[in-house]
């Protein structure tokens, strides 16, 4: 049955699919199915899922529309997509939300039997948009999916609701067909997933093939066939930012030789750090889901001083929270690793969409001088070695370090070639050794000359000491108030976070190292100013990006870099926040550009900030 | 280090103590530094953690490991560290205002975990450390700071608050019985799971007294029912006045021996390790005479050994874990050359 008529088959180089529904459709398997038998495929590929806050928002209205959008292609893709080639909308409400969004001349697949009287009236819909002619710019298909799911399913002894709920795979599988996919890994996936259920994994499994052979049935459907991509050679998954940051402390926590404990509060969308790491109990993570954002901070520092590598996972909300507990990892100079899987604020503002907002949160959010490491994954699999790299710099700083990932990242997932993670260097803690205070007294703010203080744990003899949010005397920590030595421990304390800049990589310059423009970004932004830049270097501008992961301190030759182009472009989900840092540390007429839309920027709106700017 | 036998100058810090003169912290202090070499736990493996207020001071003045915290906060810290490390003997040192207000929700959620804490709030009934506000403890009415026409919020018994999360381990003591302090303290080094202890202490500068109807010489006899377990709740000069339960009105009453032939048949014997904490609560809520000792001791595991009791059967379950393994799970596929 799988096969394809290959000459009726064009080829292009990427596509980018949207997969749009009711929160309770599935929508979201659907997208990493396609995603990961596109991997598989060869694909170089980028993922977007875009959900509501509610868990089942009332159902076929527009609020409650989940969508999933990929791109895929045979040439590097950095970005989800700006326009969707195709949309493939479940409802009158995926229409809706989402049709304004699909390229011109673009696919609509919609299911045809939801369009009935209800399903448009609650969508808000005054006239049926299948016969009107508001789709008249893009290229349409009506399928009968509600029906055809079900003929396809009439044998089977279950009942219509669930017979029903395989509608999204008889998309998946009609989606298969249209780009030339193999069904092999998503029928594995049924069959594992549904295993105990029979009935249900048959169901899924007919409607996944009724839709491939709906696509060869029909004439009207095109169909593509998007090449592999040259990429680098070697053993791939998919992996999103959350997973990838989970795997990173524990990694972590093997090279630092340290237990891992993670105090944690359920937040959206930064929870799956909590499940992920709950589950690996065999490499002795300790999870400990705390009353409050506050007792999840300070349980961590509790561990940290307990000797642990001690992680809490938090979004934005979350971290107002937990200042106060910071501020007294920052005095007492424990290692803590915060993550900030940044949400769109303020207040609860929009919690399962993306935003960059927390950056002076994460500098300045604490009473008092009180500076700490901030440091930003790029793209989701990164989030796997900045987690590590998180935990590397609080164990040899004795520091806390936020690590500052958003929402695109947390749930956007990306093919990862696995890293050789032997190759990773092992982490130095700065654990006191007892055998060095045999014939003197243990003090516990003792600074090397990178001004960091050894870690000694209870359970030490002889070390006992006492640590303590009040302000402390030089090297001994005992209560002081006196006015100078107070100058100097600040000072202590903030030369210790300008000294990590020794231990991290100079900031890259993609493109020339001098020029008319440098595109600085950091965090998510990575995919998009790529392929911004890309483009205007490909009309010959003399344009370069350059991409930030360490925010606090900054890489020593930042401000050399930023010197050696004509003008700098800041592109930010937030309303300029780097920029202002960069501006007011450096003197630089940075410019930014902002958007707050809880979405991530298009490539196009980067570009033509780029182009505008030089045109100026 | 460890092998040598201690004493309690062993465990007297170098810093100086900087409570008021006449503060009923330093009897708590001195009490606990008597008890410590006692409690069978090398010195490196106590740690003292404390919030903030004026009790909070007391890790500093403690020569074992310590630390001040932040306001409320020091069961989570404690929470954490005893979680990392079982086998610490780790001591939460708190106030009315820090335990019961600011941190009221870390205090109740720790002991529900029932985690291997000592925890010690020191009764004060007023904020001393921000120099005489009324606390969560203070009785209705009080003028302090900033109720000059009197508080108007209803009081927390202590005891009470610890019992309604189904604590494992409840007593109270005062600071002016250095060996009842002494004893009680032995007692919650003792118990698997959280310990918790009110001490009713006299904050000598802004509510100087305010326990003396109980701990004054002359009241103590008439006002103190000492606990002790199997025994009859027994109290007065000579023992002749006693609590007995009243079934129609399932409260305690005070009856004298010899009176309307009241017998010590008719007294409540006191059952520290009944599962069930109904009597515990009727106890805790006498007011005159006040219930002083162990009010509840009963056996439960303690959340950190449940903690570690789970890691250590998944790891049977599953083996150690493997790192490069895990990295390489999900769906994968290989790309060659």
């Amino acid at each position: 049955m799988n096969q394809v008529i290959e000459e009726n088959k064009t080829e292009i180089d990427r596509v980018v699919i949207r997969f749009a529904g009711d929160s309770g459709d599935g929508m979201q398997v659907t997208g990493s199915q396609f995603t990961t038998t596109s991997g598989i495929a060869g694909n170089s590929l980028a993922t977007f899922p875009d959900y509501p806050a509610e868990i089942r928002a009332p159902q076929g209205t527009v609020a409650g529309v989940s969508g999933y959008q990929i791109q895929f292609g045979e040439i590097d893709v950095y970005t989800p997509g700006d326009e969707p080639d195709v949309l493939v909308a479940m409802n009158p409400a995926a229409l809706k939300a989402n049709f304004s969004a699909v390229k011109k001349g673009g696919t609509i697949i919609v299911n045809q039997d939801a369009f009935n009287e209800i399903g448009l009236n609650k969508a808000g819909y005054t006239s049926n948009p299948l016969t009107d002619d508001s789709l008249s710019s893009f290229r349409v298909m009506e399928v009968q999916v509600t029906k055809l799911t079900r003929l396809a399913l009439e044998e089977l002894d279950l009942d219509g609701r669930s017979k029903d709920r395989c509608k999204n795979f008889f998309c998946l599988g009609l989606m298969y067909w249209m780009y030339s996919r193999p069904l092999e890994a998503t029928q594995k996936w049924i069959q594992e997933k549904f295993g105990k259920k029979l009935m249900v994994a048959e169901a899924n499994l007919k409607a996944l093939q009724a839709g491939y052979n709906y696509g060869i049935t029909v004439d009207a459907a095109p169909s593509y066939i998007v090449k592999a991509a040259p990429i680098k050679p070697g053993l791939y998954r998919n992996v999103t930012g959350n997973e990838a940051a989970s795997l990173g402390f524990i990694v972590a926590s093997q090279k630092a030789d340290r237990q891992l404990f993670l105090g944690s509060y359920p937040i959206t969308p930064a929870s799956d750090i909590l499940h992920e790491l709950s589950k690996y109990k065999q490499f002795g993570i300790i999870t400990f889901q705390a009353e409050d954002e506050i007792a999840a901070a300070c349980s961590s520092i509790g561990a940290a001083y307990g000797g642990c590598l001690a992680i809490t996972s938090t979004s934005g909300p979350g971290l107002d929270l937990k200042a106060e507990a910071i501020g007294l990892a920052v005095k007492t100079e424990l290692p803590l690793v915060v993550v900030d899987v940044q949400r769109a604020g303020p207040s609860t503002g929009m919690p399962t969409k993306t935003e960059q907002s927390d950056l002076f949160l994460a500098m300045f959010g604490r009473h008092g001088e009180s500076p700490l490491c901030v440091l930003a994954p790029a793209t989701p699999s990164d989030c796997c070695y900045m987690a590590y790299e998180a935990a590397r710099i609080a164990l040899e700083f004795m520091t806390p370090v936020i690590l500052l990932t958003d929402a695109f990242l947390a749930n956007g997932s990306e093919p990862w070639l696995i890293p050789d993670i032997e190759a990773w260097p092992k982490i130095k803690t700065k654990l006191a050794n007892p055998a060095n205070y045999q014939d003197k007294v243990y003090l516990p703010y003792e600074r090397d000359s990178l001004g960091v203080r050894t870690w000694a744990i209870p359970g030490m003899a002889g070390l006992e000491h006492r640590l303590s949010g009040l302000e402390g005397q030089e090297n001994t920590g005992n209560i002081s108030s006196d006015p100078l030595n107070h100058e100097k421990m600040t000072e202590a304390r903030n030369l210790k976070i300008k000294n990590i800049q020794t231990l991290i990589p100079p900031l890259e310059v993609l493109g020339p190292a001098s020029g008319d423009l440098l595109v600085l970004g950091w965090g998510g932004t990575y995919g998009s100013v790529r392929a911004a830049v890309e483009e205007a270097q490909k009309e010959g501008k003399s344009v370069a990006q350059a991409h930030l992961k360490y925010l606090n301190p900054f890489p020593a030759n930042i401000e050399q870099v930023l010197r050696s182009y004509k003008k700098v472009l800041i592109p930010e989900i937030n309303n300029g926040q780097l920029s202002m840092l960069i501006r007011s540390e450096f003197l630089i007429d940075a410019q930014k550009l902002s958007k707050m839309q809880g979405q991530p920027f298009k490539v196009r709106e980067i570009k033509e900030a780029i182009d505008h700017i030089l045109q100026k | 280090m460890s092998q040598a036998i201690l004493t309690k100058k062993d465990f007297v810090s170098n810093q100086e103590v900087r409570w008021c003169p006449g503060c009923g912290d330093y009897s708590i202090l001195a009490s606990i530094q008597t008890v410590m070499p006692e409690i069978g736990v090398p010195k490196e493996k106590i740690v003292f953690v404390s919030g903030i207020g004026c009790s909070s001071r007391f890790p500093h003045y403690m020569a074992t490991y310590g630390f001040h915290t932040i306001h409320g906060r020091a069961p989570a810290f404690a929470t954490g560290l005893k979680l990392a490390n079982p086998e610490l003997s780790v001591w939460v040192v708190t106030g009315d205002g820090d335990g019961l207000s600011i941190g009221a929700n870390h205090l109740v959620q720790s002991i529900r975990r029932n985690i291997g804490l000592k925890i010690l709030l020191f009764n004060n009934r007023i904020y001393g450390l921000t120099k005489g506000q009324y606390s969560p403890t203070s009785a209705i009415g009080t003028k302090a700071k900033s109720t000059p026409y009197g508080s108007l919020d209803r009081a927390f018994n202590a005891v009470s608050v610890a019992l309604g999360t189904q604590a494992t381990f409840v007593a109270r003591t005062i600071d002016t019985d250095p060996k009842h302090m002494q004893e009680t303290f032995k007692r919650a080094a003792a118990h698997e799971g959280t310990a918790f202890v009110e001490i009713l202490q006299n904050c000598v500068i802004f509510n100087d007294k305010v326990h003396s109807s109980i701990t004054a010489v002359e009241n103590r006899d008439q006002n103190q029912l000492r606990l002790i377990h199997g025994q009859p709740l027994l109290f007065g000069k000579d023992k002749k006045q006693g609590v007995r339960l009243n079934p129609n009105t399932f409260s305690l009453e005070v009856v004298e021996l010899g009176v309307n032939g009241i017998t010590e048949k008719d007294i409540l014997i006191h059952d520290e390790k009944v599962v069930n904490p109904s009597l515990h609560f009727l106890i805790g809520e006498l007011a005159e005479p006040a219930a002083l000792g162990v009010i509840r001791d009963v056996n439960d595991s303690a959340y950190e050994k449940d903690v570690h009791d789970q890691i250590n059967s998944v790891q049977e379950l599953k083996g150690k874990g493997d790192l490069q393994k895990l990295i390489c799970s999900g769906e994968t596929w290989t790309i060659s050359g």
